[in-house]
């Protein structure tokens, strides 16, 4: 394959980084506008060529009667540390890559373009477009990794770039303390994949993925381990959950999901790339870039599993008592990446021939497309009204018409319904759910009925119940053509994404799975739950009426809890202030202070009595110093010639 | 009686003493050049000396002594430059004046 | 055996020498301290001539006693009045320096006494062995081969240069 078009996709967005962050500020807002969304827009043109002959070409390199390969584009040698410990550096094309690079790259470039009207007029609108170059290149260069340590790297790159995004309102103090917080939890939770890819390293003779996932590869680590167990797990386990750790940071996931909402301080069109389409699921891609390795080890899978359908649920029930709609969002979010990760974590070859790794990755794709479709609607609709809170919406259909109707796709998509995009990849997720059993299927078809019901009553919430006695003074309307054009091209994507046969292009080995909706067990049920949820939610609120207050008052405590999230905020904040300030790091702080500090003080101190005691040494008189030092060649040679004589 | 180079190393040895003596005590600083140069000479001529007596066949010790007399003008020569430039500074030559580089 | 006349100038020499080193340090006027100097300059101008060194004592008469005494009198001259006794020097300074020169002496004795060789050949035998006369010496200071000097002789040459350059550039008036 030629090796330019896969070096441009890497190669534009950094060189319009730079060219951005270098020059921007000598720049006018349209010209580096103009200039990042021309980069991204033929990064993405160049990404759609990419894919289409991986996919579509039949090129022998790509596929092989039926089974697809992965083919590794060009892969150099960077790092030489020893003979063994080798980083390369190169770019690995295969399903989930070419898929992701066609997610990526579309989602950024609407983004883009959005933003050009979004952040019009803002200070810094250069930079803010510079580090969305940044983080492009680091989500893709992190896609197409041949290697696990080129991942780390490309993933501490992304965890940079949504710091930098999220403050980018640095003189909000919510926002600084945010991407603080951010960076801090997944910096956290990446230590512990770096643990893992170490543990790794040192039983396999390799970090490329190809080598590490080859058939027998897994095998050769097991006997190598030697049987060596610890706390139960085998170290090929524990090393895949620590690799999760990471994903779990990133993705969000219980108990280290306490960044994500926080996250929506940053522009909503960050919140739409980053924090909803392709960093969070830079996890789930961890665990299916992995997955051979990690269906060794089924503990590792269904820790995986246990994690996903725990954090789902919490979310969803987080989501349905939020007041700021970017935060409804955000849980959704979370719960909808538990959802994939439940889906990798039941994936086994012999439940519907691995239908959940590609159910997983169905939905990533649907996901990214409705999800970025629902955060750019409800930057619209916070470009309209100047508030992140649905209290200050209301009624707004007939003001905002585009947004309205997009925006009921997306939740219909999220939704499950027929014929939306996530109806088809949640109903794969489902099947696969059920296949593995019957608890996890009946939980995870409750969640989705929750999400359902949270969604609709945000859409009605923002768009029907009490119309905001404000409209009359500030009339809102319709964003403008860069921010709606997105918007519909979007919502067109949500409706007919769910007809692409993905079972075709993307399975967990390579070999095509064939589509078939199970009507009867899963579909119709899920459907029917769907659909009175949504009907309850539209009872509940369609009007402005009291029934929102009675529900919440049937369990008040719960509604509590869930409003404060559960709580998870303040127990950190129990943990870091109450536990690891005051007493671990205060008394490090002591010892600091005292011991350290005091040593040298005292270093310090001797020095400067000794000198003004031996000061007067320093006389200035040539005829003392040569005193001395004559007697010090006598004591000298007397001394010599002591013991010669 | 023998003249042996005991006997010439005598008057040198108390040369250079007196030149130790007059170095250390001495405050005007062309007394100490003096001394300085009293030393030199004591030097001079133990090179002298032991080339005349140990390697009489040899003339590395004159030639060091000649060498060294040259040396000796010109360090000399500076020297009561830098004197009569102090001098001109200060008005006085005088060590115990000239306290600008103590502590 | 030497000859009488050479052991009398021998311990007249040095009785000069000693005597004036002593007195150009210990001499409170210092016009009278460079005078001695040029005595104990000329004694060694004689042992130098008496140990065969016959150029080596007219250099050390026409260099040192000719031209360094004669700045040491200009500057004296230029920097203070010539009568004037210096001050009277602190009994503790002169014990220290005294104390200083009697250990080197004691210690140095003790080395030249010790000396395996210190009594090995006379000033006579000496003599006859190493005749040298100006011919060799030009011959050497000029050579460039083995035991030539035309090195250190070149590089004093700069040195001379150097120094006068220096000389002039801190005694100029700024």
């Amino acid at each position: 394959m030629d090796l330019t078009l896969p070096i441009l996709i890497l190669a534009i967005p950094i060189t319009m980084f730079l060219i951005l962050g270098l020059f921007g500020m000598k720049m006018s807002h349209k010209l580096a506008g103009i200039l990042g969304i021309l980069g991204m827009g033929t990064t993405m043109v160049l990404a759609y060529t990419v894919a289409f002959d991986y996919f579509f070409s039949g090129n022998s390199l790509f596929i092989s009667g039926s089974e697809r390969l992965q083919h590794t584009v060009f892969d150099v040698t960077w790092l030489q540390f020893s003979p063994r410990l080798v980083v390369n550096f190169g770019f690995l094309l295969d399903p989930i890559c070419a898929m992701m690079l066609v997610v990526i790259t579309t989602i950024s470039f609407f983004v883009h373009l959005y933003s050009w009207g979004y952040m019009e007029g803002e200070k810094g609108f250069q930079r803010f477009y510079a580090f969305l170059s940044l983080f492009s290149f680091s989500m893709l260069g992190l896609v197409v990794a041949t290697n696990i340590f080129q991942m780390y790297i490309f993933w501490e790159l992304v965890g940079v770039s949504s710091y930098l995004l999220i403050g980018f309102y640095y003189k909000t103090p919510s926002a600084v303390s945010a991407s603080k917080k951010a960076f801090i939890v997944t910096r956290f939770a990446d230590l512990g994949m770096l643990i893992g890819i170490l543990v790794l390293s040192f039983y396999m003779p390799t970090f490329n993925f190809i080598e590490l996932t080859a058939p027998g590869q897994p095998q050769a680590v097991l006997a190598s381990t030697g049987g060596a167990t610890f706390l139960g797990g085998s170290v090929l386990t524990w090393a895949l959950v620590l690799i999760f750790t990471g994903g779990m940071g990133k993705s969000a996931m219980l108990p280290l999901h306490i960044w994500l909402p926080d996250a929506m301080e940053g522009p909503t069109p960050v919140s739409a790339l980053i924090h909803a389409a392709t960093m969070v699921v830079a996890g789930v891609y961890l665990v299916a870039r992995m997955f051979p390795l990690y269906l060794m080890e089924y503990q590792a899978l269904d820790f995986i599993t246990f994690i996903g359908a725990i954090t789902a649920l919490y979310a969803a029930v987080v989501a349905c008592t939020q007041v700021d709609i970017k935060r409804v969002l955000a849980f959704s979010t979370i719960s909808q990446i538990a959802f994939m990760m439940v889906s990798l974590g039941v994936a086994r070859p012999e439940i519907h021939e691995g239908l959940g790794y590609m159910a997983s990755m169905f939905h990533l794709f649907t996901h990214a497309m409705f999800k970025a479709l629902l955060f750019l609607g409800a930057g619209a609709l916070i470009h309209a009204v100047h508030s992140n809170d649905y209290t200050a919406m209301g009624g707004l259909r007939k003001y905002m018409p585009i947004t309205h109707w997009t925006f009921l796709i997306g939740c219909l998509a999220i939704a499950g319904i027929y014929p939306f995009s996530g109806f088809f990849s949640k109903d794969e997720m489902l099947s696969a759910m059920y296949g593995y059993s019957t608890f996890w299927g009946v939980w995870m078809t409750f969640v989705a009925g929750l999400t359902a019901f949270y969604m609709f009553r945000l859409y009605y919430l923002i768009f029907w119940w009490d119309e905001n006695p404000h409209y009359k003074h500030h009339r809102p309307h319709d964003a403008p053509w860069q921010m709606s054009l997105p918007l519909i091209i979007l919502a067109a994507v949500s409706c007919v994404a769910g007809f692409i046969p993905f079972g075709e292009l993307i399975t967990w080995n390579g070999e095509p799975y064939h589509i078939h909706i199970e009507w009867v067990k899963v579909a119709i049920p899920s459907l029917c739950t769907a659909v009175v949820a949504i009907l309850l939610a539209t009872v509940m609120y369609r009007k402005k009426n009291s029934l929102p207050d009675k529900a919440a008052a049937i369990w008040p405590g719960l509604w509590r809890a869930a409003h404060h999230r559960f709580y998870w905020d303040e127990i950190y904040m129990f943990i870091t202030h109450k536990i690891i300030f005051n007493v671990i790091c205060s008394s490090i702080a002591w010892f600091d202070r005292h011991i350290i500090d005091g040593t040298m003080d005292a270093f310090a101190k001797v020095t400067q009595k000794t000198s003004y005691t031996i000061r007067g040494m320093q006389s200035g008189s040539i005829q003392t110093y040569v005193w001395w030092y004559l007697m010090g060649a006598v004591a000298l040679a007397a001394i010599t010639c002591w013991a010669i004589l | 009686m023998n003249l042996t180079m005991l006997m010439y190393l005598i008057p040198s040895l108390i040369m250079f003493a007196c030149g130790v003596y007059g170095f250390i005590t001495r405050k005007n600083l062309i007394a100490i050049l003096i001394s300085l140069e009293l030393m030199l000479n004591s030097v001079d001529l133990n090179f002298v000396i032991f080339n005349r007596f140990l390697f009489p066949g040899q003339l590395e010790g004159m030639f060091f002594t000649l060498f060294a007399i040259g040396i000796a003008a010109a360090e000399t020569a500076l020297a009561i430059a830098i004197v009569i430039n102090i001098y001109r500074s200060i008005k006085k030559i005088d060590v115990s004046e000239i306290t600008k580089m103590k502590f | 055996m030497e000859s009488i006349g050479n052991i009398i100038l021998y311990f007249v020499v040095a009785v000069i020498i000693a005597v004036f080193s002593a007195m150009a340090v210990t001499t409170r006027k210092i016009l009278r301290a460079a005078t001695y100097l040029l005595f104990v300059l000329l004694g060694t101008a004689v042992v130098y001539f008496q140990l065969g060194y016959e150029f080596l004592g007219a250099v050390q008469i026409a260099v040192y006693a000719g031209g360094i005494l004669v700045l040491f009198v200009f500057s004296i001259l230029l920097t203070q009045h010539p009568a004037d006794p210096a001050s009277v020097l602190a009994n503790h300074r002169k014990f220290v320096g005294g104390l200083a020169a009697v250990c080197a002496v004691a210690l140095l004795g003790v080395a030249v006494c010790k000396f395996p060789l210190i009594d090995g050949m006379s000033l006579t035998e000496a003599v006859s062995i190493g005749d040298l006369n100006m011919k060799q010496i030009g011959h050497f200071l000029l050579s460039s081969e083995k035991f030539g000097y035309l090195l250190p002789f070149e590089a004093i040459s700069v040195l001379l240069l150097a120094c006068i350059i220096g000389g002039i550039a801190i005694a100029r008036n700024k």
